[in-house]
């Protein structure tokens, strides 16, 4: 059945975004504040700020970073948290140590990574994932561990090789939690991209930020954070469609479930 | 105490049971705190036949299962499966589960279901292609390759389950109350399925049931159980006519005779009977 609703709600969708933008504007239309400068002037000098080089310079380099290290996050996350999910024991021996390192938050790490990794891209990249690879690791934990008993029993009476088993029933089965995990890490990264970015660096999104803020460039600055914001909604976008292709079957199963009682 | 098999008549019977269970005994935790499920079951089901076990609720019919399908260790006592020790889940079973909703993988089409097995066994392509087919036309679901399971009503699903296991093509065939789910009519259904595929296939079947006129319905022999901690109160062979259908088999006297003879069994059990010696 269609959702009588939808229509408006996809008209309502961008709503709230254009009612803060307008109010941002006029509240700062006639604005003489050094520090607020009004919108208008903001968004004019977005193009020549952004578009005139320092997208290739800055957001594209802070981009490959964020994603390198995402991946190895999200790669690192589901590796380590399938095998503590899988065995008892090493979960008994590993959690401590979990909740431990989870408490740390990653920004903290920066000048102790780059004592080690120096302060070229593996700094950054490493900032990232130490920051990452929490939500996912412990989401993928939990997902591995609440599998269903029937659908393990199940594969196990199919004689499921140890392969087809992490693939078809292991991995699937946990994908809507290694979603939840992964989603949370793509915002922490984002995060973590900027903080990387603000410690000895030479270009990317935070560097151009701080530069901006320390010149006073204070309608730069704002544009630069508007960008960020930016990066973050496209992301985000381009991570629900994968996960609602991925996960078609998930949605399918709980409208399913909520329309049967 | 075996009967013969009529309804796999085609087969040449073998000398040797096809599944033993000798001195089956479990005892689930350790030390003070211990529960003895099975006491001791003993009991052989011959290649071809369609056995029904029965019991009172709490009489460690899902224990027994478990056991022979190798999910669960037993504590003393053997499974023989074509000669070989059951220790874990054997080659040539299939098991039907009574969480139909949860047996099959919610992630996969109804064809992928039933063909993943096949595709563990390393059946060829096209052979595969046939047996998915042929198994999903003989439970009535030809037209629902596609969809996935949690489309389908409850009945339906149970069919995917039990088109996975016969494409998957065992010697026997575990089912652990596949029925108690799903709503009477479809249970009638279901029940004729399971009869009509046995005949046709020559399958063995094991099927665990707490339902004393579903076990006399299907099974050429009724397996009673103990209340837990269990053993074999006592095998009751059923010698109705192998065409049976819903509405003349159940009227039969014959029928009524036996179904009277397992609900007393069944009593006795709940009372705490134990066959003498």
């Amino acid at each position: 059945m269609r959702d009588p609703g939808r229509g408006l709600r996809i008209l309502l969708l961008p709503a709230l975004p254009l009612l803060l933008v307008a109010t941002w504007w006029l509240t700062t239309a006639d604005s003489t504040n050094f520090f607020w400068p009004p919108l208008e002037r903001i968004l004019r000098t977005f193009d020549e700020t952004w578009f005139t080089g320092r997208f290739t310079a800055d957001v594209l380099p802070s981009l490959a970073r964020l994603l390198a290290g995402y991946l190895v996050a999200v790669a690192l996350g589901v590796g380590l948290g399938t095998a503590i999910g899988s065995s008892r024991t090493l979960r008994a021996l590993v959690e401590p140590v979990l909740e431990f390192f989870r408490a740390i938050p990653a920004p903290v790490l920066v000048p102790i990574l780059m004592l080690f990794a120096g302060i070229g891209n593996e700094m950054k990249v490493l900032v990232i994932v130490s920051g990452c690879v929490w939500p996912v690791l412990l989401n993928t934990v939990e997902g591995v561990r609440a599998l269903d008993e029937v659908l393990r029993d199940t594969a196990r009476c199919y004689r499921l090789r140890p392969r087809s088993r992490l693939v078809h029933l292991v991995l699937r089965g946990a994908g809507p939690q290694i979603a939840a995990g992964a989603r949370q890490a793509l915002s922490i990264g984002i995060i973590l991209m900027v903080i990387s970015e603000m410690f000895a660096a030479s270009n990317g999104v935070g560097f151009t930020i701080i530069q901006f803020q320390r010149g006073f460039a204070i309608p730069q600055m704002w544009t630069g954070i508007i960008m960020l914001g930016l990066i973050g909604v496209v992301l985000s976008m381009i991570f629900r469609v994968v996960e609602s292709r991925v996960l078609s079957w998930y949605t399918g199963l709980r409208a399913s479930q909520r329309t049967k009682g | 105490m075996t009967t013969t098999p009529i309804g796999a008549a085609a087969r040449p019977e073998a000398p040797t049971a096809l599944l033993d269970v000798r001195d089956l005994r479990k005892v689930y935790g350790g030390g003070s705190r211990s529960v003895e499920a099975v006491r001791n079951l003993t009991f052989s089901i011959a290649p071809g036949e369609l056995v029904c076990i029965v019991g009172p609720s709490g009489a460690g019919k899902t224990t027994l299962l478990r056991c022979v399908a190798g999910l669960l260790d037993t504590t003393s006592g053997e499974v023989v499966l074509e000669g070989e020790k059951v220790t874990g889940p054997p080659r040539g079973m299939a098991v039907v589960f009574q969480e139909y909703g949860r047996s099959l993988f919610p992630w996969m089409t109804v064809r992928q279901n039933v063909e993943l097995p096949l595709k563990e066994k390393k059946v060829p392509k096209a052979e595969r292609r046939r047996l998915v087919e042929q198994a999903l036309e003989a439970v009535g679901l030809a037209d629902v390759h596609n969809a996935h399971p949690w489309q389908l009503s409850g009945g339906m699903q149970q069919r995917v389950a039990i088109a996975r296991a016969v494409a998957y093509e065992p010697r026997i065939l575990l089912m652990d109350e596949p029925f108690a789910a799903v709503d009477a009519q479809t249970r009638a259904d279901l029940e004729d399925l399971v009869r009509t595929l046995w005949r046709r296939l020559g399958v063995t079947v094991l099927f665990v049931t707490h339902d004393i006129d579903e076990s006399v319905y299907l099974g050429q022999r009724v397996i009673v159980l103990s209340n837990s901690p269990t053993v074999v109160l006592e095998e009751v062979a059923v010698d109705l006519p192998d065409d049976r259908d819903q509405l003349t088999t159940r009227s039969l006297p014959r029928f009524a005779e036996l179904r009277a003879h397992v609900y007393e069994l069944i009593q006795r059990a709940k009372r705490g009977d134990r066959p003498v010696g």
